[in-house]
């Protein structure tokens, strides 16, 4: 067993900002209008109607204070600054180069609506990873429009308005099919978008039947979507049947890509006959995850669903870059503007750094570690792999479920999770709703992440599972070694107590307090 | 698998011999045991075709900056483009803390483990709900208009409603997000959009055309102020009593760089409030600086209609104590799939980070004086520029950082004028012509505190030579 | 909050010597006749020593002797025992101990469906039940899949924070041990109980309830009652899933029985199979159903009124499911069933269903024969 690390994370004991300073203290100061502009248009040009009377509750603080703070605040954030096996999310280095050559001028201070020739060096590299895209997925078009995953599934709910309606059948084909273990954000987007959500149950194989699907299917499905392999590892194999049976009765078919990392420079979601798909380009394509964004979904499809996608797409004409505004079949936009470009900056230079081989290397690493992770694990008694049944290998992720161990002592994956981080091990993913898995974890190695890396995490799972059961108490009160002790739930439900602004947490303290008094 | 001649510097199991001391461990021969589940006619027969790799730091730099560098920028030449990006200064600052790779690459922990980014997320919250005078703040979603579309079913879901009341000035790519949101009629749950016509004297809301379209299937009416079209809407107290009394949500859409100098929506009856959060020190970015708030009063019958993260301090078990979570975490797709109120996902949350550090910085003084200097100096632009023969200035004195600028008597379409300007380092403001709102050949320029006296002397002087 | 223990001692005494139930005195005397063990208890002393390792010292209430006190002897427990004066030996011992102990929250029983009825009967509105399954009939919705998973239970609500979420619609179930005997499964719905939520379905992170499953089941509801087909029949089945559809359809159900609508009309109300097949004379018949708790039955538990005539009638393509996706997430296996009494039937109605979970949400749903 390794050497498990005698960590403490910072402390600093942080005030809330809104406590600290003092009146008239000032952390940034603008200039005066010139006396030329206050001689043309006067002191205060808003209409009285409109002026502000009082003096907003602002903190009144130096330009250091404000420095000082938010470091502190970003030391007591673990971050990806132990190891973090997050399975669903894919944990890669994130490169300083791309980052900083985002912070330029010529990506931070750069319009969308400036003119085309002004933007060549972006709407080139965004070409050239339009055409990335299209060679990891066979697809015709990509779109970067779409803020994150779930806004990228959004886009194809959005796209398949715009597809049945351009054949009249907007009214009829009124349903989307998936599976329950789907990423929430499949069905969830389909229901905003007027859909009806038809969810298929798992069978023992792990997946949904293909018997299960057609009874599902009919002239009313407009589309499905779906993503394979699933969180615990299980790759449908009757994908392609299943692909079929939805062209049979004309529906269309979105393959979720976001467990891509396993199977990139493997699998071709063109080739297994899907008409879109959609990549997290923050996770596996090595942009940051920056705490939920800003994020990119980058959204493909065949070139029959193209003309329906959300405008503008990148295009060249001859060796000039343009932006191609013009769709009239478009479904409209999803979101402002071309995406978070910088985001897709990162993401070029990810795919450019790795280049072919070495996606292909980290698809490989990335599915050898977690099934070297899976051999040490089987041997940790009290915690069993997701879907007994399957005894195939598994592909990049695994879930697993504390049950036993959880039964025996009352511990379960949210202590344990509590309690990893008082070795510096970032908090496990336990599970996307519903928990079909009972207490469960999602441990994905990735290649960024050594088998060293790997050890240790295991190792100290292994010692809280031990912890669990010699002194319960440890980890039912964990953590104990983190910035602040473990944070109660009872606010979070009850209107009287949660309080979103720090306005509205003195107005209940003060209401309590009087409460209490009298 | 091709065993690599060197390892490469993001993958720690490139090293020679790892990957094969791994295989020998689980007991595979090979990586094809490996991927046992994959049929073998599922595996891609056409094979990748990428930009030779880059592994080395410095040809990737010299790649990226090689065609970064055919960008020009909004620092190097004058700019007046906004329209919901905007060019505000960025403090020092700021950038130094969104860069700190804890808050750049986190993901998701324990309310222990994440307590400092949870606490800047809070004081984000906490900070705008003071400008706003506002309780509960979400934190950002993907942008503004996606803001609005979610307010917009928030207030649907709050009254069972299915029409929402929008200006007919507004602006088309926020439109466009909006109807993406609430439309198209066939679809179950479909939210129609009616527009209500401005009054052609000042540009804001026509109250009376309000009145007429109000009803008792309104579930809200959505106004801006400032405007799309920079105009500050004088009678936003007035349209929410008439809201309020047909039984729908007056939903606002403010910018929040204003707040310093224009009355706080919390103060004029606003019941959902959003806007943007670039301009609370996020850069340009080329769009890609794009994130809207939504924010409301603490009542539960809107708090249990928000989509995404509510987070609140909570006590820990140590007494005295605070932490911070996610309130009401069950009514989003997360905890509840189609279930959830909408959806949510990744979204800006980096932003929401810039956005504390930036309004700690300013604090109630800040916001006065950059309020202050961008209304002056926009007002004093306008005022140059309607000076410049053959240009008109619309709905003069009626604005806050943009306003309207009209050609149609210089005969040349905007397009032309920024042709010509940019030819001389101005990136003109952003041509309205197409827009159908009937108003000619016109452009709506945006000043901000950047942008100096000399500064607009300089384009006014050469928009006149321009136009010779 | 507060737990209540109650043991029935000679539930589940009837299964091991090929008796179907333990109801009556009679039932019981034959059972020890032909040598049964009484397991009841044992099966109690599991959950409490599963309670104690967890968390020691854990006071709970119980009944006085082999009806409570016996098993929790000598564990690391703190019981207070409830006086009860009196004692039959028959099921009004159940009663009695339940009245006793009537100001605890949670009202633990070892038994089987006789005694789960026994319980419901006199326990206050408000409490919540738990059920140590120890009958030979369990068809109720109230019971922990072990004694150990009960025992595991208590502990998580015992150290719970924020509070216990309840489910008020548990299915009280049971049948006729005479017909049961006979060979006969017949069991009917006598009520709706309150039951613990158990699942820790969520992250310590959205430690709080799930408002909307009244409001899901209530808008799939709504939209099944808007889809109703003129000259339809449209039969709705017992349980509060089925009856969110009369609600929605302005119409008050009967919860307990079989209800009949038409063209939106309430035409019977706790409507007799013979009556109900006079209705769908020469019509189209549509059957509303709800899911019975962690059994999964939609067919032959509780709806017997609905006649197989009725089924064959419907059809497959006749049913209309509603069940709360927390409820199809809670089932003991992730299947429907159904139990006609007519084999051939039961076989045509296997396959999938679509369940409605909310509005515009559908789950699909495997349809098994039990028999």
């Amino acid at each position: 067993m390794t050497r498990l690390p005698n960590f403490h994370a910072a402390k600093w004991d942080e005030p809330v900002v809104m406590e600290l300073g003092r009146p008239g203290g000032r952390g940034q100061l603008f200039p005066a209008p010139e006396a030329e502009i206050a001689e043309a248009v006067g002191d205060n040009p808003v209409p009285e109607a409109m002026r502000r009377k009082d003096r907003p509750v602002l903190p009144e603080i130096t330009e250091f204070e404000a420095q000082r703070h938010y470091l502190h605040l970003s030391q007591m954030t673990l971050g990806m600054m132990g190891v973090s096996l997050f399975g669903t999310c894919t944990m890669k280095y994130n490169s300083k180069t791309s980052e900083f050559a985002t912070w330029r001028p010529q990506i931070a201070e750069v319009h969308p609506y400036q003119h085309p020739d002004t933007l060549q060096g972006v709407l080139e590299i965004m070409h050239d990873f339009d055409g990335i895209l299209q060679s990891l997925s066979g697809m015709d078009q990509f779109v970067f429009q779409p803020g994150g995953g779930a806004d990228a599934a959004y886009t194809m709910t959005a796209v398949a308005r715009a597809y049945w309606a351009d054949r009249g059948q907007l009214g009829q084909r009124t349903e989307m099919v998936t599976s329950i273990q789907a990423h929430p954000c499949n069905p969830a987007t389909a229901a905003a978008a007027g859909f009806t959500v038809i969810n298929l149950p798992l069978e023992e194989n792990g997946y949904p039947s293909l018997e299960a699907l057609k009874a599902a299917l009919s002239e009313r499905t407009a589309l499905i979507m779906l993503n394979n392999p699933d969180d615990m590892g299980i790759y449908n194999p009757e994908i392609r049947e299943w692909v079929q049976a939805a062209k049979d009765v004309g529906a269309l078919c979105f393959y979720d890509h976001a467990n891509f990392n396993g199977v990139m420079g493997k699998l071709s979601a063109r080739e297994l006959g899907f008409d879109a798909c959609m990549f997290m380009l923050h996770k596996t394509f090595g942009a940051p995850k920056a705490g939920g964004g800003p994020a990119v979904g980058a959204f493909g499809c065949s070139a029959e669903l193209a003309p329906y996608m959300p405008a503008p797409v990148v295009a060249k004409q001859g060796d000039r870059y343009v932006l191609d505004e013009d769709r009239p079949k478009s479904c409209g936009k999803i979101r402002e503007f071309w995406g978070n470009v910088p985001q897709v900056v990162k993401a070029y230079a990810w795919a450019r750094a790795m280049g072919a081989e070495g996606i292909q290397l980290a698809s490989d690493i990335s599915v050898v570690a977690n099934n070297y992770m899976d051999h040490r694990l089987a041997k940790l008694p009290g915690i069993e792999r997701s879907n007994p049944d399957v005894t195939k290998r598994r592909m990049e992720m695994t879930r697993w479920s504390l049950a036993p161990l959880h039964e025996e002592t009352g511990i379960g994956t949210v202590e344990i999770a509590n309690r990893m981080a008082d070795y510096g091990i970032d908090p496990w993913w336990m599970s996307h709703e519903p928990w079909i898995v009972p207490q469960p974890f999602t441990p994905e190695a990735g290649e960024l992440w050594s088998k060293e890396d790997i050890d240790l995490w295991i190792d100290v799972l292994a010692k809280i599972m031990q912890e669990a059961r010699e002194n319960p108490e440890l980890v039912r009160t964990a953590p104990h070694n983190q910035p602040i002790a473990q944070v109660k739930g009872d606010a979070f439900e009850n209107p009287s107590k949660w309080a979103m602004t720090w306005r509205a947490y003195l107005r209940k303290r003060d209401q309590a307090a009087a409460q209490g008094a009298a | 698998m091709t065993g690599p001649t060197r390892a490469h510097p993001w993958m720690a199991n490139s090293a020679p011999g790892m990957l094969e001391a791994m295989l020998a461990e689980i007991g595979a021969a090979n990586l094809a045991e490996v991927l046992e589940q994959i049929p073998q006619d599922h595996f891609r027969k056409t094979p990748l075709n990428l930009p030779p790799q880059l592994a080395s730091e410095m040809e990737l730099k010299r790649d990226l900056l090689g065609k970064l560098r055919k960008n020009a920028t909004c620092e190097e030449n004058l700019s007046f483009l906004g329209a919901g990006v905007w060019q505000h200064h960025v403090p020092a600052i700021v950038d130094e803390i969104v860069g700190r790779t804890e808050f750049a690459t986190n993901v998701w922990g324990s309310y222990q483990s994440d307590h400092g980014r949870n606490q800047a997320w809070f004081e984000f919250s906490s900070q705008l709900g003071a400008l706003l005078n506002l309780d509960v703040v979400q934190l950002p979603v993907y942008s503004w208009g996606c803001a609005i579309g979610h307010a917009i079913r928030m207030a649907a879901r709050k009254t069972g409603r299915n029409k929402v009341l929008l200006a007919r000035l507004s602006d088309p790519e926020r439109l466009s997000v909006i109807r993406t949101y609430c439309q198209p009629q066939e679809m179950d749950g479909a939210i129609e959009i009616v527009l209500v016509e401005p009054d052609a004297a000042t540009g804001r809301l026509d109250l009376a055309d309000l009145r007429g379209k109000l009803g008792p299937d309104v579930a809200a009416v959505y106004f801006e102020n400032p405007a799309y079209l920079g105009t500050i809407e004088t009678e936003a107290a007035q349209i929410a009593r008439l809201t309020r009394a047909a039984g729908a949500e007056t939903i606002v859409g403010v910018d929040p760089i204003s707040l310093g100098v224009m009355t706080a929506p919390g103060d004029y009856g606003a019941d959902i409030v959003t806007g943007p959060v670039q301009p609370l020190g996020v850069h340009m970015n080329c769009g890609g600086g794009v994130g809207g708030f939504i924010a409301s009063r603490d009542e539960p019958e809107y708090v249990h209609q928000y989509n995404g993260f509510l987070v609140s301090v909570a006590e820990t078990v140590q007494p005295g104590q605070l932490g911070f979570g996610l309130a009401c975490p069950h009514q989003n797709s997360y905890g509840q799939r189609e279930h959830g109120n909408d959806w949510t996902g990744n979204s800006t949350y980096l932003w929401a980070i810039a956005g504390a550090v930036y309004m700690s910085l300013l604090g109630p003084d800040g916001f006065a004086e950059v309020g202050r200097l961008i209304i002056s100096r926009a007002r004093y632009a306008a005022k140059l520029l309607a000076e410049v023969p053959g240009v008109r200035v619309h709905w003069p004195d009626t604005t806050f950082k943009e306003f309207v600028v009209n050609f149609d008597e210089t005969g040349l379409s905007v397009a032309e004028i920024n042709d010509r300007l940019r030819a001389r380092g101005i990136f003109g403001g952003k041509d309205l012509s197409g827009e159908g709102l009937g108003l000619g050949q016109s452009a709506l320029w945006c000043v901000t505190e950047v942008h100096s006296a000399a500064d607009l002397r300089r384009a006014a002087q050469t928009l006149s030579e321009v136009l010779k | 909050m507060k737990i209540g223990l109650v043991v029935n001692p000679v539930a589940g005494l009837g299964g091991a010597v090929g008796l179907k139930g333990t109801d009556g005195a009679d039932t019981v005397a034959e059972a020890l006749r032909r040598g049964a063990e009484p397991q009841a208890g044992l099966r109690a002393r599991r959950a409490l020593t599963r309670l104690a390792a967890r968390v020691p010292g854990c006071a709970i209430s119980v009944a006085p002797g082999p009806l409570g006190a016996d098993w929790a002897a000598g564990l690391d427990l703190r019981p207070s025992i409830a006086p009860l004066p009196e004692r039959r030996g028959t099921a009004h011992d159940t009663r009695a101990a339940v009245l006793a102990l009537a100001d605890c929250d949670l009202l633990v029983f070892a038994g089987g469906d006789g005694t789960a009825r026994d319980v419901a009967a006199v326990l206050p509105q408000g409490r919540g039940l738990l059920g140590i399954p120890c009958g030979v009939k369990m068809h109720s919705g109230v019971f922990a899949i072990s004694p150990e998973a009960a025992g595991a239970a208590l502990a998580d609500l015992c150290t719970a924070q924020g509070g216990v979420q309840w489910d008020d619609s548990a299915e009280i179930m049971d049948i006729d041990e005479d017909i049961l005997r006979a060979g006969r499964l017949a069991p009917r719905l006598y009520g709706l109980a309150r039951v613990p939520r158990l699942r820790s379905r969520m992250q310590a992170a959205k430690g709080g309830p799930r408002q909307d499953a009244a409001a899901a089941l209530a808008g799939a509801a709504a939209e099944i009652a808007r889809g109703m087909e003129a000259g339809v029949l449209y039969l709705i089945g017992p349980g509060t899933s089925a009856g969110a559809v009369a609600l929605a359809a302005g119409h008050r159900p009967s919860l307990l029985g079989t209800d009949a609508m038409l063209d939106g009309k309430m035409l019977a109300r706790d409507a007799r199979s013979a009556d109900l097949e006079r209705l769908a004379q020469g019509r189209r018949v549509r059957i509303i159903l709800g899911v019975t708790g962690q059994q999964g039955f939609l067919l032959g538990r509780g709806n017997q009124t609905i006649s197989a005539g009725l089924i064959a009638q419907a059809g497959r393509e006749g049913l209309i499911v509603l069940a709360t996706a927390e409820k199809l997430g809670a089932l003991a296996q992730p299947m429907l069933w159904v139990d006609t009494g007519a084999p051939a039937l039961d076989a045509d109605l296997t396959g999938f269903v679509q369940v409605h979970t909310g509005p515009r949400q559908r789950r699909l749903m495997r349809i098994g024969a039990a028999a």
